[in-house]
């Protein structure tokens, strides 16, 4: 019973597999799987919207949309006919081509993602033997449909805001590829579906999960660090600073497009959330080992949405960084304590399991990691600047 | 220690998210359309006309001298003077304004009619929620909707509109006491020509 629950929907799409004949199956396997992805994250962008809306609400003593529908759990909807119904307004002296692709690679990139995450047990749509390359390689897209959006759109704003955000991009990717490569080290293998099964186990009641470790700690945080750079995200958001250049690279969107680049970037979101989940919390399996009868998924998005809880807490917490801050901060401490912590991994790797392995290890990532901070805090002396090349 | 501040943050907006829903004097919202805030005196929105007595075109206290439409910065008034005169509430034949339309898209509620009108007749309303579906039409004021009671002038800016009617008054006894003085000169005259047959009905006149 249990057995069949969890695996109801791979059961159902055999079943329905079986009505197809033979020659159309692959195609047919294919479309059955994309298409529940395609249904089921566009509607949790939906949900967020308004989790997202009401949450923030709540912190600043507000109530939050309340007018459609109980709780306005419509309010997703009513959003949706808005920009549906909009005029879709493109600058005359727009790249009518580029300005047309943009969004749709930014969504298109976005779902590709999904394909190497493994949502529940079974349940993944292709079992990479490269799944966290695949991952990142896909997830590179992002930077140049941002880029396309800023520089179609011919307005200084958007170009400004694609400039931040193609600069903040690229300087985050970096750590968070460094973040992961612990994982892989550990496991030993870059498959998504091979990294969960590594978690699987339980001693006791309790999981196997990476970040039960220093190293898998340090490794979650700075993961988490650069995927809320890397989505866009408060208190990361300077692409499209709403008081310095508007809205940034998606300024001369308006309309469904507009509504595009939102779904892209929670989307891009959920994704990068969904790695974490799949590379450091043990991805579809249950905390304890007395709740592994729940069903896999469930697992999966009950994690998922728990991280973006955590998103959304944080965005209505912390204010937005400058510029430098944020260079500093990707630079001068996220890179140096992903290095350190990859090397914390492998002597993880090669001490006797015991507490000494703990105290070792935690002392090593501990050090560098309060010391850095310290660093990034110093006050800095600022000098009157001199220009060499303009006069 | 590094993060404290985050930290921090982060048990402040808890507190207000779980507090919002235990406690309601932390939620700031009024919910528009049902609860309104109480009006504030010195409030204002649109300019409106007003008129003394009941019936607002025989009542209506803009003479249209057109100051008010030379003033506007951003010309939103349009007068059209009468050829005619009529007799206001007072009773004194005055023009009035055979056209008077406010464009309430092009106002900025800055006032500035209500500074220059020499006769009180222009006062800014108190009312905000003036929407309709017809955004040239139904924002395109004309006399008749225009034409607000004294008493309701009253009610929306009580010291203000105190001000203007003891004003009214001081300068309609002023103008009484004038005519009493003019009427008793020339009774004066009148009894100086004529050889003066009683004293007592000045005296019991001056009483």
């Amino acid at each position: 019973m249990i057995q069949t629950l969890d695996q109801i929907f791979v059961l159902a799409k055999l079943w329905l597999l079986g009505y197809v004949p033979a020659v159309a199956q692959p195609l047919a396997s294919a479309i059955l799987s994309v298409v529940p992805i395609l249904i089921a994250f566009p509607l949790l962008f939906a949900i967020t919207t308004w989790l997202e809306r009401k949450g923030l609400g709540r912190m600043q003593n507000r109530l939050g949309p309340n007018r459609t529908g109980p709780f306005g759990l419509l309010q997703p909807i009513a959003d949706a006919i808005k920009s549906l119904t909009k005029e879709d307004i493109v600058p005359v002296t727009a790249d009518h081509l580029v300005h047309f692709l943009a969004p749709l690679v930014l969504v298109m990139a976005a779902f590709l993602a999904y394909a190497v995450l493994p949502i529940g047990r079974n349940m993944v749509l292709v079992n990479m033997n490269a799944g966290v390359l695949f991952f990142f390689a896909i997830g590179s897209t992002v930077e140049l449909s941002v880029f396309m959006a800023g520089w179609s759109s011919r307005s200084k704003y958007s170009l400004l805001g694609a400039m931040r955000a193609v600069a903040q991009m690229i300087s985050y990717e970096v750590p968070m590829v460094l973040a992961t490569i612990v994982i892989i080290m550990q496991a030993g293998s870059l498959s998504t579906v091979t990294i969960v099964d590594k978690q699987a186990g339980y001693t006791g009641i309790f999981p196997h999960w990476f970040v039960f470790t220093p190293w898998g700690f340090m490794g979650f945080a700075l993961f988490m660090i650069a995927a809320t750079a890397e989505s866009n995200r408060s208190p990361f958001d300077l692409p499209e600073g709403e008081s310095e250049i508007i809205a940034g690279y998606y300024i001369e969107y308006s309309g469904f497009k507009f509504a595009l680049f939102f779904l892209g970037e929670y989307l891009g979101m959920f994704a990068t959330s969904g790695l974490a989940i799949t590379l450091f919390l043990g991805g579809w399996s249950a905390p304890f080992s007395f709740l592994t009868w729940i069903p896999s998924y469930a697992w999966f998005f009950a994690k998922l949405l728990i991280l973006i809880g955590a998103f959304i807490w944080i965005r209505g917490t912390l204010p937005r960084l400058r510029m430098d801050q944020l260079m500093n901060l990707a630079w001068q401490y996220v890179l140096p304590m992903a290095l350190i912590n990859m090397l914390v991994a492998g002597i993880w790797h090669f001490m006797p399991g015991g507490l000494l392995r703990w105290l070792v290890c935690t002392a090593l990532l501990a050090a560098p990691c309060v010391l850095l901070s310290l660093a990034l805090k110093r006050k800095k002396r600022l000098q009157v600047r001199t220009y060499y090349f303009a006069e | 220690m590094v993060g404290e501040g985050i930290l921090k943050g982060l048990a402040e907006t808890a507190r207000n998210f779980f507090g919002s829903y235990v406690s309601k004097d932390r939620l700031t919202t009024v919910q528009y359309p049902e609860e309104r805030l109480p009006q504030i005196e010195a409030a204002r929105s649109f300019p409106f006309l007003v008129y003394d007595g009941s019936d607002w075109q025989q009542g209506m206290r803009c003479v249209a001298c057109q100051i008010c439409e030379k003033e506007c910065p951003p010309k939103c008034i349009l007068i059209e003077k009468s050829k005619d005169k009529k007799p206001d509430a007072a009773g004194k034949q005055q023009f009035y304004p055979a056209v008077f339309n406010i464009d309430i898209s092009v106002c900025m509620s800055c006032q500035i009619c209500v500074e220059v009108c020499p006769f009180e007749a222009i006062k800014m309303d108190v009312q905000y929620d003036l929407p309709t579906d017809d955004r040239f039409g139904g924002l395109l004021l004309h006399k008749q909707q225009l034409a607000k009671s004294n008493e309701y002038y009253n009610a929306i800016h009580p010291t203000e509109a105190a001000a203007v009617d003891a004003a009214f008054a001081e300068g309609r006894a002023k103008v009484e006491a004038k005519a009493k003085a003019a009427a008793d000169a020339k009774a004066a005259t009148e009894a100086k020509l004529t050889p003066a047959p009683q004293p007592q009905p000045a005296g019991g006149e001056s009483r």
